[in-house]
């Protein structure tokens, strides 16, 4: 099957019918492993145990602004090319970025109490990712607020791209300003300055959430075409009922 | 290597912090299937009622 083919949705069912199975053998093989290397990973010199909370807390943290930007390249789909999935990708992932988004908020406060000292602090990285995090929202409910699915595609895309600014802003805020949060660590240049002891479960846990993002993306998808289905198949009922 | 490494001082936040992830995750899962659960059945309602796409191809008699 050609990647063009899975434009067309009845295609898109078939081959996710395919995949999924093991696309979700791949996420639990890669958690299990990621898990254990988590788990009996050493103590940081100065974070002790508390920087096993790391291991969940970055890959979130990534997915919140992948998550992001893989709505912004299907919302150029959308108004761009008008790719008949591309409006339902970026619906789908919507609810994902917004979960992954509230964990890694969630598990750097959990984080931040024992370390800072505090739950929360205004900060341009926690500020921004909050933003980011009722972006996320606004979105949902922009999706849940008008009933037809393409004029709300249109409309949610262009919310999703003026959003996308929000993207660099949180990748460099704690280089543009003083933050309490720390600087990059993993995706910088010059590479990693995490001891590889404690990098390797990071980058295998980042692995699995990414995995496990693709397999619900994916089964969401096929969701939200269903959904359409009966859309259509209700709209043809009332008007065969309005024709008679 | 004992199963159950030493947590610390600060173990109640390490425990929340993966109990939240589990919680979260296990939710995104839930719903998805859910989702697939329900929206199957109405297809499988509506065609029942002989409401069918254009594109659908009529059974083979």
């Amino acid at each position: 099957m050609a990647l063009i083919d899975l434009a067309n949705p009845t295609r898109f069912l078939a081959f996710t019918a395919r995949v999924l199975p093991w696309l979700a053998v791949a996420t639990a093989i890669a958690f299990a492993v990621g898990l254990y290397l988590s788990w009996f990973a050493p103590d940081d010199y100065q974070q002790g145990a508390t920087v096993k909370i790391m291991f969940i807390h970055v890959p979130n943290a990534w997915l919140s602004m992948a998550v992001w930007a893989v709505m912004t390249l299907a919302s150029l789909g959308t108004l761009v090319w008008r790719h008949p999935l591309a409006d339902v990708a970026a619906k789908s992932a919507a609810p994902l970025g917004a979960a992954f988004t509230f964990l890694a908020l969630l598990t750097g406060s959990l984080w931040g109490r024992p370390m800072w000292g505090t739950y929360w602090v205004w900060d341009a990285r926690l500020t921004s990712v909050l933003v980011l995090f009722l972006m996320y929202l606004g979105v949902i409910a922009l999706w849940r607020t008008v009933d037809d699915p393409t004029r709300a595609g249109r409309a949610a895309a262009i919310l999703t791209l003026v959003g996308a600014v929000n993207l660099p802003i949180i990748k460099f805020s704690v280089d543009w300003w003083n933050t309490l949060h720390q600087g990059a660590s993993v995706i910088r240049i010059g590479g990693p300055t995490i001891d590889p002891t404690i990098l390797r479960p990071l980058l295998v846990m980042g692995l699995a959430f990414i995995l496990l993002f693709v397999t619900l993306h994916l089964a969401a998808m096929r969701n939200e075409i269903l959904r359409r289905r009966v859309r259509t198949l209700w709209l043809m009922q009332a008007h065969a009922a309005q024709g008679a | 290597m004992a199963f159950w490494p030493e947590l610390g001082p600060h173990a109640a936040f390490i425990v929340a912090a993966y109990v939240a992830a589990v919680a979260v995750v296990a939710g995104l899962i839930a719903w998805v299937f859910a989702d697939y659960e329900a929206q199957r059945r109405l297809l499988a309602e509506l065609e029942a009622r002989g409401v069918r796409r254009r594109s659908d191809k009529p059974e083979a008699v």
